[in-house]
């Protein structure tokens, strides 16, 4: 067997175990959907990784800072190069309309509900 | 004698200390930083040519933020308004962690820097604030005859 296939899995693995940092977010519903947004100060576009499987929705990106060369680190507030958070998605909501935007380090997530969950007026009829 | 009881060395190992505690718990320090000052979050960094401040202020305007350099010290403040919920009376906020309103932090600067040359970027909600040291302060190599 070749060793660097036993290898590359364990790596990524490692990655998705290492501390990570926790985005503040803020979520929004309303009647048609949820708007999810998250700080992710740092982050560009190519960094960013949105995903849905099955429930979980799970949002990770990668700081991307340009660093001059011979740089002394000598406070730092923000200790770690990545941010992950995951969320649990309810059933009405629709998987496969999910809608991304990164602007200037906020993620927006659009998250609309499968339209038989969207709330229908029914009205009542005098007889 | 009092005055090693409280050299830097002590706050650096508190430092690591609860770094350490943080990691052993598996507690993520909050990207505000709160338990450290507020928002923005600060790194402060150093290099031969100039002090580094890396401010994390995602989603705001350059325009709005102020970068100022006053007597020695760094101060960098703004507001940040965030977007209010859509929807009107069938909307709901379910989570609500990200800062708004009114913000104000201050780095001190080391003395052999020069105020006047000092620029600043913004890129994906970093501001990053780079102030030059003086050139006579900048370690200079002697050839040896």
């Amino acid at each position: 067997m070749n060793q660097n296939t036993d290898v590359s899995p364990d790596a990524a693995r490692e990655a998705s175990r290492e501390p990570a940092l926790v985005p503040a977010v803020n979520v929004h519903e309303d009647a048609s959907g949820i708007t999810l947004y998250a700080d992710l100060p740092g982050v560009s576009r190519e960094r960013l990784s949105v995903e849905v499987d099955g429930d979980t929705l799970s949002i990770e990106g990668e700081l991307a800072l340009e660093l001059p060369d011979g740089l002394e680190p000598s406070y730092a507030e923000v200790g770690r190069r990545r941010y992950r958070r995951v969320f649990t998605l309810s059933k009405e909501l629709d998987r496969a309309k999910v809608s991304a935007a990164l602007n200037q380090g906020v993620l927006t997530l659009r998250i609309p509900k499968v339209e038989h969950a969207q709330p229908r007026r029914v009205e009542v009829r005098v007889s | 004698m009092v005055g090693s009881l409280f050299s830097r060395d002590l706050f650096r190992e508190l430092d690591l200390l609860q770094r350490e505690m943080q990691g052993a718990f598996g507690i993520s320090p909050s990207i505000r930083g709160i338990a450290r000052g507020g928002f923005p979050a600060l790194n402060v960094g150093n290099s031969p040519q100039a002090v580094h401040v890396y401010a994390f202020v995602p989603g705001i305007d350059p325009s709005a933020i102020q970068v100022e350099i006053e007597k020695g010290v760094l101060v960098i403040s703004g507001e940040r308004s965030l977007e209010a919920p859509t929807g009107g009376e069938r909307s709901a906020v379910h989570i609500d962690e990200r800062f708004s309103g009114r913000f104000r932090r201050v780095v001190s600067l080391p003395d052999d820097v020069d105020p006047a040359a000092a620029t600043a970027a913004y890129r994906d909600g970093v501001l990053q604030v780079q102030v030059p040291r003086r050139e006579a302060a900048r370690p200079q190599r002697i050839n040896v005859q």
